[in-house]
């Protein structure tokens, strides 16, 4: 695995990026270039300058003339892209493939990314009136208010928890301690949310080897498996949800994963979840089952996201405090939590991990994929 | 003529283009399904319980309530002139959510989730080009105030909705 610092990376281009998470990879899985077989790439192709990426990539990391190609699932390009690649190893088509997920969005002009971020909903009947992302998930905030009595100050729970974890991770964006007090008198964006409540564009790249069982077991000691898969869709248009104070493809996701996996999400000793807006994190505390139904803001309150608690979440500073490179976000949920199976987390360390879970959302649910990882 | 639609329009090209040309006229329209009566709003020229082509435009009052809102003060662009405006989500009673902007008549801290609504046909009147969208107001606003320039950018259209249920075209 490897893991370039997310954050503004003006010292180098989308491809140098791949190539310092790839590079770092095979140093850390003790295996040659030439025994990779191919690679599937995560990205959201309109953040780029460079179209069809997943080709300037493959040739700058010297994988030509070994299969490429590009996975999209808008902000679950990452979880997406695993599940494409762990489909081709079960298939049997390849036995050692690389993903490696690498988004460059800060080459973009403000004006761009604001275009960009007007048409991420459904653009007919939505977008025509300029709901941005956070518009999108502010409205499922006030909804989950007013049904479950979720508090402001819920909201900026997650803030501060992710913060605090961000300071303890050397990769993230933000590497500073928040308060409530600054989160709360931070901008306006979309109420109820203020700057705090929102995610940062951001740069990096991420690199996973994955490999067939038997080939796992000879190059490593201590592979970490992909134990439980899940993948789910919702309705492109928020109109045509039943409901906006859930998202239905992450329980749909989610039930697939522990299934496969035979636990239950009492048994998930740590998390990584799609925090890409405050309220996005309690909606998944609930909808992966964490927690009941309606009681994800006193879960994050009460601390029962924090080491220590019932289920230790984005202890890694989640998309919060990490940055959120799209295409390498699930790539880099995938990564932290193979990190803390095996137990090199450093200071944020949950003791003794064994089963952990990513859960990678696209859009506002348009895409969710959930993984259940273990270690023997 | 779907490019009318909208405060921004971005999908010109859709077979219920017509939509727009009626909501110009004053009708808010939802899709039937010819095939096996499923109605639709935002409407739909495909069914989506039946997948028939066959559709018919049927005229909505446009009451409801209010399901979520937010206040959107970054505005992505084209929108830019317009922030702070508030995005309100409505339950409409004849079946089918909408999104549109609270209207003039609706005070933001009168703002709150299951209130009354009404989903009002629109004409923008400070523009050369042709503009229609819709807006959530306060029930019967459009009937007291039909005809009236109400602000400097919008016009009530001056007919009132049609009998519920009844056939237009």
């Amino acid at each position: 695995m490897g893991h370039t610092a997310f954050g503004r990376r003006t010292d180098a281009s989308v491809q140098e990026l791949a190539c310092e998470a790839f590079a770092e990879a095979l140093r850390d899985a003790g295996i040659p270039r030439d025994a990779v077989e191919g690679s599937v790439i995560a990205a959201v192709p309109e953040y780029h300058k460079q179209r069809s990426i997943a080709g300037a990539v493959s040739e700058y990391l010297g994988l030509a003339p070994k299969p490429t190609w590009l996975v999209e699932a808008a902000c679950a390009s990452g979880g997406a892209a695993i599940r494409t690649a762990w489909m081709a190893i079960r298939a049997g088509s390849h036995d050692v493939l690389a993903v490696i997920g690498c988004q460059k969005m800060t080459e973009l002009t403000t004006a761009e990314t604001l275009a960009l971020m007007g048409r991420v909903g459904e653009v007919q009947w939505e977008s025509c009136f300029g709901a941005t992302f956070p518009a999108y998930y502010a409205l499922f905030a006030r909804r989950h208010m007013h049904e479950y009595g979720t508090r402001p100050d819920d909201l900026i729970a997650v803030a501060v928890k992710n913060h605090h974890y961000g300071a303890m991770n050397p990769l993230a964006m933000f590497q500073k301690e928040i308060t409530p007090e600054k989160a709360a008198a931070s901008d306006p964006v979309a109420s109820p949310f203020h700057v705090y409540d929102c995610c940062a564009n951001a740069d990096g790249a991420v690199c996973l080897l994955l490999a067939e069982e038997e080939r796992a077991r000879e190059i490593s000691n201590h592979p970490v498996w992909l134990s439980g898969m899940g993948a789910a869709s919702s309705s492109m248009s928020v109109l045509r949800r039943p409901s906006l104070s859930a998202l239905p493809s992450t329980g749909e996701a989610a039930r697939q994963a522990y299934e496969m996996a035979g636990v239950a999400p009492q048994d998930i000793q740590v998390a990584d979840v799609h925090d890409c807006f405050t309220i996005a994190e309690i909606l998944a505390y609930e909808d992966l089952g964490f927690c009941p139904k309606g009681m994800g803001g006193r879960f994050v309150s009460e601390g029962e996201s924090y080491v220590g608690g019932t289920t230790p979440v984005n202890v890694d500073g989640g998309l919060k405090a990490k940055g959120h490179p799209i295409g390498a976000t699930g790539v880099s949920m995938t990564y932290e939590i193979a990190k803390q199976l095996r137990g090199e987390a450093g200071a944020r360390q949950v003791p003794e991990a064994t089963v952990g879970l990513t859960h990678n959302v696209g859009g506002i649910g348009q895409y969710c994929f959930v993984q259940v990882l273990t270690r023997e | 003529m779907f490019k009318w639609f909208g405060v921004v329009n971005l999908s010109p090209s859709t077979r219920v283009a017509e939509f727009a040309q009626l909501l110009r006229e004053g009708h808010l329209m939802a899709s039937r399904c010819s095939a096996c009566g499923d109605r639709s709003f935002p409407p739909r020229a495909d069914c989506a319980r039946c997948l028939s082509a066959d559709f018919e435009f049927l005229e909505l009052k446009g009451h409801g309530t209010l399901y979520t809102f937010t206040e959107v003060s970054v505005a992505p662009a084209g929108f830019e002139t317009y922030a702070p405006y508030t995005l309100g989500v409505v339950d409409l009673e004849e079946g089918g959510r909408a999104m549109a902007w609270i209207g003039e008549s609706l005070a933001a801290e009168d703002l709150e989730i299951g209130m009354s609504l009404q989903l009002v046909p629109r004409l923008r009147d400070d523009v050369e080009e042709i503009q229609v969208f819709y807006t959530l107001e306060t029930p019967g606003y459009a009937r007291d105030r039909a005809g009236a320039t109400v602000t400097s950018l919008l016009a009530v259209w001056p007919r009132e909705p049609a009998t519920e249920g009844e056939r237009i075209r």
